[in-house]
């Protein structure tokens, strides 16, 4: 996969950061502010999606890897069931079991904090795993030669 | 004891999440599968062990937030009989699929979807709460629209294609129906909303149209006429164990369970969903027999026998309600509802063992052979004869021959027919001689499917030897179970298994008082006169 | 019919539009695209019955907290309903997972028949 024009990859330079940042800002809120979870994975998501797309495959295979994303997707949703699970030490099944602060703090809420989290990373892994097999993975008339890592399934 | 509800659904999931990752480990599959197979054990033994105390209600709040916050999750008798009938048929489908997927890539990504299907029908079943119905029905839906692809050769891509639009046309009406219930009611809370909804006084112009948007999201998931097109595409065309699992227990966990809660539990009314019910089964009953005469392609003919089947079980509870909502506390007329419904559920609990079965003999045929057409499959019998002999005791079985369950179940729905129109209205007879006339269809293509198996061996099953242990084991296993189930007839195994389900669409009012005031212990008002004649009866004040 | 009613009209015509996308055109792609305005559809259908007009004799927020705990039973007074908020952010994770699917299959189909064309494609009778 080609990237796109100069003018393309500079601005990707300049602005892949800030969403990324600002993905993760609004994971870490989401129990404080509206977004949360899987907003912000789709965001983190979409700015690797982007950097993808503006620098071609070839560039993006030596930086970022698949494998990677896959192993992270099952982890962190296998930790939101352990979390989930964890809920039965002090009674019922997902049951808030840590320190619940005062309304409106960043450190509140006990289990949800680590559940936005959990989903953010599950959903910005797994939206970019299911991006790769999608757009980069073909046979046929799109040659696979050249383009190194990204491009196993 | 109750703590153990949520692992119904939480055991399940996390072996849909542990799957990929351990496929991506090993890559044998029969060391792959010995994961889901234990989690399927351990379901089956949960479901077992609900069954101690059939009668009681069990209400769970998930993270203990309590009415009106919370999500609860509910088991009373109809979801004890629903988990048992689930969790057998996937241990038993999971075994068979040990030896059949080895023809397939990625079985870390198959066990996967399966556990996950399975979490997400056993979810629906368990769930209080009408918007988590919802979303575990997707979860069990997109599973199995990925499991009807897994091959990825182009026909099973096209069928998928066209399960999934259809499907998913049909969720958003549910999700439509959703809307207008929590708009007219304000709860999403089953027992409550049935609460306000008798209290409100009945049903009113947006719940119509919540209830028609409701059966025709359900009736597609449920394969009923004239929903039913995307069943013959799809079941056909998925892999054998992925087949029986759709047929035997999604179309009826995700379809006909959510119907049954809604027309009885929830809404009320009984004679205008009870006729739509007692039509559209009608109609699937007879339309899915006569279709599938014709066929030669022995997974088709047998999907259009799933709707057919399904169509029995529709009419019986379809009947039962309306015969409910004319008795108005006339005794005879309440037993033979009763027995209307009990005949559909035993019904619904047999299809699940005998269809399952008939597709996994399929399966092993084609595992065998490589061909599903039933004019080359002659001489089968002899080359193969375990597979012979379960093909021939499920055609048996679901064509209501004598002593298997399947005659039980169509002669108590045909008796009870009968009894509705001699009591009630002469109109009953006719569905009950259609079930007559679908009976003897089902026989006549089912011998079909048996001279088809007998008789000249032909060149295709020449080299055809007879399909590993494990998958014997299961064809084995559900044979039995087809004669096996004919002993629910017998009160001892009916008290446990059946009638607490019976029991729960008993005179309304006794449904949503034992939910509703289960259900809403911080509510410490009872506001419908029913709820209080029970409250009197259980000595709390009201 | 009054004017409360328009957007509940107009919600309406978008899912008819989306099941006229799906039932009528050929092309595979547009057939996911009508698939989606459906489910959009039904997600606005569940934000406006979530509407509520009253309040303090003032229009209503939307249900963020802004301060600290003094400012809930403020909040809770002024805004609309937030659960179908609630349920319409799950209903859209539902959405993106059946999109990811069907846009899956879809690019199948078109490695297998080379077109996305439907009527080309006619495989299987059902």
């Amino acid at each position: 996969m080609q990237g796109m024009s100069l003018i393309v990859k500079n601005i990707t330079r300049l602005v892949a950061g800030f969403i990324a940042v600002f993905a993760v800002y609004d994971i870490v809120y989401g129990h404080v502010e509206p977004g949360g979870g899987f907003s912000g994975g789709v965001m983190l998501a979409a700015s690797v999606v982007l950097v993808v797309l503006a620098f071609g495959g070839e560039f993006a295979g030596r930086v970022l890897s698949v494998e990677v994303a896959r192993w992270t997707a099952s982890l962190a949703v296998l930790a939101f069931l352990v979390v989930g699970l964890g809920g039965y030490m002090v009674g019922q099944f997902f049951q808030n079991f840590l320190w619940r602060g005062e309304v409106g703090e960043l450190a509140s809420a006990g289990t949800l904090a680590i559940t936005s989290l959990a989903v953010g990373i599950e959903v910005g892994a797994g939206l970019f795993a299911v991006f790769v097999a999608l757009a980069v993975f073909r046979r046929g008339s799109q040659a696979s030669a050249g383009s190194g890592g990204m491009l196993q399934p | 004891m109750d703590q153990v509800v949520p692992l119904l659904v939480a055991i399940p999931l996390a072996g849909g999440f542990l799957m990929p990752v351990i496929g991506r480990l090993t890559k044998s599959h029969r060391a792959i599968a010995i994961l889901p197979i234990l989690m399927a054990c351990g379901l089956v033994v949960i479901a077992i062990s609900l069954l101690a105390r059939p009668d009681q209600t069990i209400v769970y709040w998930v993270g203990g937030w309590k009415f009106p916050v919370g999500i609860s999750m509910v088991v009373d008798g109809l979801t004890r009989l629903v988990l048992l009938v689930i969790a057998s048929v996937s241990l038993l489908t999971l075994l068979f699929s040990l030896e059949y997927m080895t023809r397939y890539t990625s079985p870390g990504l198959y066990y996967g979807l399966f556990l996950l299907m399975v979490a997400g029908m056993n979810g629906v079943v368990i769930s209080g709460d009408i918007f988590n119905i919802f979303v575990f029905l997707e979860i069990a839906s997109i599973a199995s629209y990925a499991l009807v692809a897994y091959g990825t050769e182009s026909d099973e891509l096209e069928a998928s294609f066209k399960y999934l639009v259809l499907s998913a046309i049909a969720s958003v009406f549910i999700l439509v129906g959703i809307a207008f219930v929590y708009n007219v009611t304000g709860h999403l809370n089953w027992a409550k909303i049935a609460q306000v909804i008798q209290a409100g006084g009945g049903l009113t112009m947006p719940l119509y149209v919540a209830a028609a948007f409701f059966f025709m999201g359900f009736g597609l998931k449920a394969a009923m006429v004239p929903f039913h097109a995307w069943l013959p595409d799809a079941h056909p065309s998925a892999p054998a164990p992925v087949s029986a699992m759709l047929s035997g227990v999604l179309i009826k966990a995700c379809g006909v369970y959510v119907l049954c809660r809604l027309a009885f539990s929830v809404l009320g009314s009984h004679q205008t969903f009870g006729t739509v019910l007692l039509v559209l089964g009608a109609l699937s009953m007879v339309l899915g027999a006569l279709m599938a005469i014709g066929q030669g392609d022995l997974k088709r003919l047998l999907a259009y026998s799933s709707i057919s089947q399904v169509g029995y079980v529709v009419v019986a509870v379809g009947a039962g309600l309306v015969g409910l909502g004319l008795a108005k506390g006339s005794e005879p007329l309440t037993a033979a509802s009763q027995f209307a419904v009990f005949g559909g559920l035993f019904h619904l609990v047999n299809h699940a063992v005998f269809k399952s079965l008939l597709f996994l003999c399929s399966g092993s045929i084609e595992h065998a052979t490589g061909t599903r057409r039933m004019d080359q499959l002659g001489g089968l019998a002899q080359r193969m004869p375990v597979t012979g002999w379960c093909l021939r005791v499920g055609a048996l079985a679901i064509s209501g021959v004598p002593p298997f369950g399947g005659f039980w179940s169509k002669l108590v729905i045909i008796v009870a027919l009968a009894q509705l129109a001699a009591l009630a209205h002469w109109a009953f007879y006719i569905p009950a001689a259609l079930a007559v006339v679908t009976a003897a269809v089902t026989l006549v293509y089912y011998a079909k499917v048996w001279r088809s198996v007998s008789g000249e061996p032909s060149g295709v099953t020449d080299g055809a030897r007879e399909v590993p242990v494990a998958m014997c084991l299961a064809s084995v296993v559900l044979a039995v179970l087809c004669l096996a189930t004919a002993l629910v007839i017998l009160p001892s195994v009916r008290n446990r298994l059946i009638d607490p389900a019976v029991r729960v669409f008993a005179p309304a009012e006794a449904a949503s008082e034992s939910a509703t005031v289960q259900a809403a212990p911080a509510d410490g008002r009872i506001s419908t006169p029913a709820a209080a004649q029970v409250a009197a009866k259980r000595g709390m004040t009201p | 019919m009054t004017l409360a009613m328009v957007p509940f009209m107009l919600t309406f015509l978008l899912l008819v539009v989306g099941l006229y996308a799906v039932v009528a055109k050929r092309n595979l792609i547009k057939v996911i695209v009508g698939l989606l305005v459906m489910d959009y559809a039904a997600n606005l259908f569940l934000v406006l019955f979530g509407y509520r007009s009253q309040g303090h004799g003032e229009a209503p927020v939307a249900p963020i907290l802004i301060g600290g705990p003094e400012k809930v039973a403020d909040m809770v007074a002024r805004s609309v309903d937030p659960l179908p908020q609630a349920l319409v952010l799950t209903s859209i994770v539902i959405g993106l997972s059946v999109t990811a699917l069907v846009v899956a299959l879809a690019i199948r189909l078109y490695e297998k028949h080379g077109t996305f064309d439907t009527e080309l494609m006619r495989n299987l009778k059902g």
